[in-house]
């Protein structure tokens, strides 16, 4: 009998040990994730002459300076400006052109539509760099290097496949008879879709604005190259670029990184939730 | 006419009226339009500009044939990057899954604030991989850089991290996983809550538990979220671009590129458009080629139990 309780009680010896392991190894897992921020925030606060460890904070004379010059040398409200006008355009063009195209596809599965469906979501695949040469050339013919316009419909095509196959795939669990009875009130196919079907697809559009918000919100590749205008660029392409001349003052570059990642970060910590229910729905397609 | 004639009558004109069903094809004509300017027609323009000795600017060109993908066999440079675009695939898809699938186990449990550390693991992810590279700087660098400062504090000397080649790409692949741990992480979480309750309960009852319970049920019933976490992170890898670009610029030398930041080497500082182009073809193949294989290699994998 005692014997039998002290083995229980070493046993849960070894689970509250365990349990502590645990929490000391999520703690430095989170540790990690954090220290890249916080060093940025150390480095924002310092002159460029401070030459202490980026894990210290500076505890007198802060250099707010740093974030005034990262707006007025580095513009990165502009650039702040610029995404959100690129990435509002981007997303809601997805969203409408791929809602739109995902009715037919869903509902017309002829063989044309089929192969048509196959061919969208077969783009996926195109990695963006592998284009980089033609689609420069075709944007430097077509006037579209350093305009809105230009990398709006570059970025729309890029995140339009994901954004049909989801929309697809929600429209075909949407029953038929929602449409039929539609037909029956004698309304016709632009009705049916825009009163009937689309205030149904409300759950997809929430995963879709998400992905596509966050993915043109970052997006470097394509602005870094079609948008040289820094009146034009976006975030992603401004940081780099202002990094690469900022070697001597880390901290300026430091106070752009954080201004850009700031509108982010508030919007994950009000909208966390969707964020990753969005993100986990669209990955799992 | 009764209404079922007439519902009737509906159904056969939707099935047979050509004209009121193929006019729903309009609704996909401006997507279409959208992806055959800017995607169709540049994956093929870029195939015929790769047979040709273009310099990028000038608007002569001749026609070379195979030329660029004989040059590319013969580049050193390009067999040393089309290895460093495996490492950055594969080191990221072990490093991920590993940590990942971890994490999700842990996270899975009821544990205290496990939504906090769940968002807190999640968030570099969300932060554009440029501008995340840009803090992980402050970590490596020379003389103020937090690992630096822990090196001499332990009495040794700085280390200059970006000089060694193999340093550096070892240095990339980490921070790309790091990053982007957490979206391995959710995938693992909704794949861990998603599992069929039944089995993991039948299977305790058989009194499975701990690690005979995780091999025997867990992992197999983990292996759609694993499919995709691995789909995912292979392809990101492979397609490395962002982080080397700010991180080392490719250098020393040529020794970190990956393909893509390549590509735009060739194009952009070396005027070699022609070059460039063949190497996206080559890189468009690439991914082709492993996501048709994960696909169906890994749909068909069964764990063996």
């Amino acid at each position: 009998m005692s014997s039998n309780t002290s083995s229980r009680k070493s046993a849960s010896d070894r689970s509250r040990r365990a349990r502590w392991s645990i929490y000391v190894f999520l703690g430095i897992v989170m540790l990690c994730q954090l220290l890249p921020f916080w060093l940025t925030v150390t480095t924002s606060l310092k002159p460029a002459d401070d030459l202490s460890s980026t894990l210290f904070m500076r505890t007198h004379d802060l250099a707010w300076s740093n974030f005034s010059r990262a707006i007025s040398e580095g513009g990165i409200l502009r650039a702040v400006l610029n995404s959100a006008i690129i990435t509002v355009c981007v997303t809601l063009l997805t969203c409408v052109l791929g809602a739109a195209a995902a009715y037919p596809l869903a509902r017309r599965k002829t063989r044309g539509n089929r192969l048509i469906s196959a061919g969208i979501l077969s783009l996926m695949m195109i990695p963006p760099l592998s284009i980089l040469v033609p689609l420069y050339s075709l944007l430097v013919n077509i006037g579209g290097v350093n305009t809105y316009w230009g990398i709006v419909l570059v970025l729309t095509a890029g995140n339009l496949p994901l954004a049909i196959f989801l929309y697809t795939a929600f429209i075909k669990a949407v029953p038929e008879s929602i449409d039929e009875a539609g037909m029956l009130d004698g309304a016709n196919r632009l009705t049916i879709f825009s009163r009937l079907i689309l205030p149904m697809l409300k759950p997809v559009t929430a995963t879709v604005t998400i992905m596509t918000s966050v993915g043109v919100w970052n997006e470097y590749a394509m602005s870094n190259y079609l948008l040289t205008d820094q009146q034009y660029q976006p975030i992603a392409p401004r940081v780099a670029t202002f990094f690469s001349m900022q070697t001597n003052n880390l901290g300026v570059a430091a106070a752009a990184a954080l201004m850009s990642s700031l509108p982010i970060i508030i919007a994950y910590l009000f909208l966390q939730r969707y964020f990753i229910e969005g993100m986990v729905a669209g990955i799992e397609k | 006419m009764t209404s079922a004639g007439y519902v009737e009558k509906t159904m056969r004109r939707r099935r047979n009226g050509r004209f009121a069903s193929s006019s729903m094809n309009l609704f996909y004509v401006p997507a279409v339009l959208i992806l055959v300017v800017f995607t169709v027609y540049p994956l093929i323009s870029g195939l015929g500009f790769s047979f040709t000795n273009w310099d990028g600017y000038n608007p002569q060109k001749s026609f070379v044939a195979m030329q660029n993908y004989l040059n590319m066999a013969k580049d050193k440079n390009f067999w040393m990057i089309l290895g460093n675009t495996a490492i950055y695939g594969i080191g990221s898809t072990v490093i991920q899954q590993i940590l990942g699938l971890g994490l999700a186990l842990l996270l899975n449990a009821k544990i205290r604030g496990r939504n906090l550390m769940r968002a807190v693991i999640y968030l570099p992810a969300l932060i554009s991989p440029v501008v995340m590279g840009t803090m992980y700087y402050f970590i490596f660098q020379y003389q103020t850089g937090a690992l630096n400062t822990v090196v001499t504090s332990l009495g040794g000397s700085r280390i200059v991290w970006f000089q060694n080649p193999h340093v550096s790409v070892a240095i990339i692949v980490v921070v790309n996983s790091i990053q982007f741990v957490g979206t391995s992480m959710i995938i693992y979480l909704a794949g861990l809550q998603g599992m069929d309750q039944s089995v993991v309960e039948a299977a305790s009852i058989d009194g499975a538990s701990g690690m005979k319970m995780f091999w025997n049920i867990t992992l197999p019933l983990l292996q759609p979220a694993f499919t995709t976490s691995v789909v995912l992170n292979l392809i990101g890898g492979l397609k490395l671009f962002d982080v080397i670009t700010v991180m080392t610029g490719g250098g020393p030398g040529y020794s970190t590129n990956s393909m893509s930041t390549y590509i735009s080497l060739s194009y952009f500082r070396n005027q070699n458009a022609g070059y460039a182009s063949a190497l996206g073809v080559v890189l468009f193949l690439l991914i082709a080629v492993v996501t048709y294989l994960m696909n169906t290699g890994l749909a068909k994998l069964k764990w063996e139990s």
